[in-house]
């Protein structure tokens, strides 16, 4: 089969590795995205579209920096791509909130959210905590069960079929060679440097490999003396029938979509490679929503589905680089919110420029010991 | 715009959409009769108000959704048709 040469090859199709491909790529360099296809795990299909940063990083501020400098980065990363391809990805960021309907949650979640802006000083990201009156005033839809919630300005939310078909095709108008059906057996390293990919559709050769594959990175990353201990998280969503705005803000649950649809999710389960729907989790996923939002009873579910996230040991993203500075790996649970920083700072890094921190922040190297034990 | 290929259907069933009376042929779907009525419209968007039509055609894109015999929010590209249907769009009161 004909050999390809390339100077990045991105592995992975989905969010993670589209936002990468699409900040690497640029007049002269030549990247090619190898795509597994329609049978991938696809964590993208699990997402539930939020830009969001508010209550993330407990204990870690770095992380919480991380997603900050991300949700700020979004709206300029939205209207690139807007202005490349045409594309409006309906990012709406006016702000997000954590719901509550007992008071015990809401008190720790404030809680959490103060010590985060403890540990951030000056870059802290601004949470209010609100009570039910001042949470009706943004969600008049509230039923009398939410007892609060907390609300971050910077958080929002996008339609996040309209983003992946956005990165995909401002990939295509950047010169990215996009190949799908082409799951990677193997990497290997050239004698004279540089790496050869054999794919189910053929042969690569490329300078740079960026394994950008989700799940699929705990199998690839050791082949290039890496390593992600990555984990299937499933989530259980439900989707509802268009309806007129009934929610301005989205919600970590419930979000209504730009299309009017409303998003219920997301359960968290350990249940292995099984991408199944089970009723009882789906019904419990359904009452907490309409309890949250008693408007929703009348709509009907169109859809429901089952999706594996990515998840690591510690939740937090793993991006790693090896000793010779051409092999990268990214991997995280938050591939919406993080692909600005992907597109943006990540991309850059691929591309030869520097390094941003979080490649020490959040290498691979702290689950060492988890992996010995 | 919708014509059908198959010049002698085997037989004949009417129905009405939004209170006009369409014949169509068994085994057709009530998105078929639509079209083929030259009424695609199955309702308004929500978000922008815009009329949608049938988009799918296989029960993915829930763009189709009719009130069928009083039953709200069916496929019309899943039901087949039966003499006598009534179905009512999202564009009826329009």
């Amino acid at each position: 089969m004909r050999r390809s040469e390339f100077d990045i090859a991105v592995v992975g199709g989905g969010i993670v590795g589209a936002a990468i491909a699409f900040g690497a790529a640029g007049p002269g360099r030549r990247i090619v995205m190898l795509d597994e296809g329609d049978v991938a795990l696809r964590a993208s299909r699990g997402n539930f579209a939020l830009v969001w940063v508010h209550g993330k990083g407990l204990g870690r501020p770095d992380y919480a920096r991380w997603s900050a400098r991300a949700v700020r980065r979004w709206r300029s990363f939205a209207d690139d791509l807007a202005a490349e391809t045409g594309t409006d990805v309906g990012l709406e960021q006016r702000g997000g909130l954590l719901l509550f309907l007992d008071g015990e949650g809401l008190t720790t979640q404030a809680a959490a959210c103060r010590r985060i802006a403890d540990d951030l000083g000056a870059d802290a990201f601004p949470v209010e905590v609100l009570d039910h009156a001042a949470t009706a005033r943004l969600l008049p839809a509230i039923g009398p069960e939410v007892v609060g919630a907390t609300f971050c300005p910077l958080d929002g939310h996008v339609n996040v079929l309209r983003l992946f078909g956005a990165l995909h095709e401002g990939c295509r108008r950047r010169g990215v060679d996009y190949r799908p059906g082409a799951k990677v057996a193997a990497i290997s390293r050239e004698p004279g440097g540089g790496y050869r990919l054999d794919t189910a559709a053929g042969t690569v050769a490329a300078a740079r490999v960026v394994l950008a594959a989700g799940l699929g990175n705990g199998r690839l990353a050791p082949m290039l003396g890496l390593s992600a201990p990555v984990l299937p998280e499933r989530g259980q969503i439900l989707v509802t029938e268009r309806t007129g705005r009934l929610l301005d803000y989205p919600t970590g649950t419930v979000r209504q979509t730009d299309e009017g649809s409303v998003m219920i999710g997301a359960s968290k389960e350990r249940v292995g490679f099984d991408t199944g729907t089970e009723t009882e989790v789906l019904a419990e996923l359904a009452a907490s929503a309409v309890r949250m939002f008693p408007a929703l009873a009348s709509l009907a579910v169109v859809r429901s589905w089952g999706a594996l996230r990515v998840m690591t040991p510690d939740g937090l993203p793993i991006y790693a680089v090896d000793p010779s500075g051409t092999a990268f790996l990214a991997t995280c649970h938050s591939g919406i919110t993080l692909a600005s920083v992907h597109a943006g700072e990540i991309a850059a890094a691929v591309a030869g420029g520097t390094l941003p921190d979080v490649f020490a922040q959040f290498s691979p190297e702290r689950f060492a010991d988890v992996q010995a034990a | 715009m919708f014509r059908r290929l198959d010049p002698k259907p085997a037989g004949a069933v009417t129905l009405t959409i939004d209170g006009r009376v369409v014949a169509a042929a068994p085994g057709d779907s009530v998105m078929g009769a639509m079209l083929l009525a030259d009424t695609p419209a199955a309702g308004r968007s929500p978000a922008d108000g815009s009329p949608r039509a049938p988009y799918c055609g296989m029960g993915v894109c829930f763009e189709c959704l009719v009130t069928i015999d009083g039953g709200p929010r069916r496929q019309a590209c899943l039901t087949p048709v039966r003499d006598g249907m009534v179905v009512t769009t999202g564009i009826a009161d329009d």
